[in-house]
């Protein structure tokens, strides 16, 4: 395996011996699991309790969501390689991923939209029965988690463009990073449980 | 005496040096890694649609799933490469919210008596 050494050189560190704003990320990502793990819950649960709107069966496009998660998965790659190239000092390197990372989180945000207004149409809604509720529930905080992500990879960015984002400031991508990345794990989960294990 | 105190400053230094020392993957194992959650992405989709393995279907999603956290949190998210502690704050949440699942779980089978709290 082809590895390399990186070194936090210049960062705060706690009487742990490691980066506090890490242990921060950490500690924040852990109980994340928290919320998404309850809606998750949440929506096992209230799956088949469908009332008189569409099932999870009838309204569900499996070819169409496997390709958003397909784009999900690749902008966990460009985001990594954003962080390798800024760790070596590439800076136009990791401003070309973070920004193919912030083009596939879009693709993937404008995919979901585009899917939430067909099942609208379908007759799908937040108060058509506990099924809708939950559904709603956890895809869009798990969009509206993919929203911020975009959002703090556009002002690295920005900083990157202004000489603000340099080797030593890598510690600042490998926190968004971080977010990113268990972003594309609630995915995962959210992939096999919601969309693919069938209700019955 | 000097020169002690200096090599037991070092000493001391040394364990702190280590804990900043990560050796991460480099791009092209980056890349084989999502290589890999392409396919299993692939094979996901694809026993979906195999009637035949309809039984085996629920086991076979569960396991791809966890091989593809696994894969992104221990090489995207370095945490193979990192500190243990950064491993146990993510398993306590990980651990708390199957605890959270258990409980909602209960409530609801264990709760039929109370409709009013079920639904």
């Amino acid at each position: 395996m082809a590895s390399h050494a990186t070194a936090d050189v210049g960062h705060d560190y706690t009487t742990t011996g490691l980066n506090h704003t890490k242990v921060a990320m950490w500690t924040f990502l852990g109980s994340d699991c928290l919320l998404f793990g309850a809606m998750i819950s949440t929506y096992l649960l209230y799956r088949t309790r469908t009332a008189a709107g569409p099932t999870p069966h009838e309204i569900y496009d499996i070819p169409y969501t496997s390709v958003s998660s397909f784009v999900l998965l690749m902008s966990s790659l460009t985001m990594v390689l954003a962080l390798a190239a800024i760790q070596r000092g590439d800076n136009r390197g990791s401003r070309v991923w973070l920004l193919a990372t912030a083009f596939l989180g879009m693709t993937f945000i404008g995919g979901q939209i585009y899917e939430f207004t067909t099942f609208v149409e379908e007759g799908l809604t937040m108060s058509t029965s506990p099924f809708g509720s939950a559904f709603f529930m956890l895809t869009g905080f798990h969009g509206a988690h993919v929203t911020v992500g975009i959002l703090m990879l556009l002002s690295l960015v920005g900083l990157s463009l202004s000489g603000k984002l340099n080797q030593e400031d890598s510690l600042k991508v490998e926190m968004i990073g971080l977010y990113w990345h268990f972003v594309d794990i609630v995915w995962i989960i959210i992939f096999t449980v919601v969309y693919l294990i069938p209700t019955e | 005496m000097s020169h002690a105190a200096g090599h037991g400053a070092e000493m001391a230094e040394a364990p702190r040096a280590e804990e900043e020392l990560h050796h991460h993957p480099g791009p092209r194992t980056y890349v084989w890694i999502a290589v890999i959650l392409s396919i299993i992405t692939a094979l996901e989709v694809a026993i979906y649609y195999i009637p035949s393995l309809s039984g085996l279907l629920v086991p076979f999603l569960l396991a791809f799933s966890a091989v593809k956290f696994v894969l992104v949190v221990g090489y995207f998210m370095h945490l193979k490469f990192d500190s243990p502690l950064f491993k146990r704050l993510f398993v306590t949440g990980l651990v708390l919210a199957a605890i959270v699942f258990f409980i909602v779980l209960a409530t609801f089978f264990f709760g039929a008596e109370h409709p009013g709290l079920t639904g």
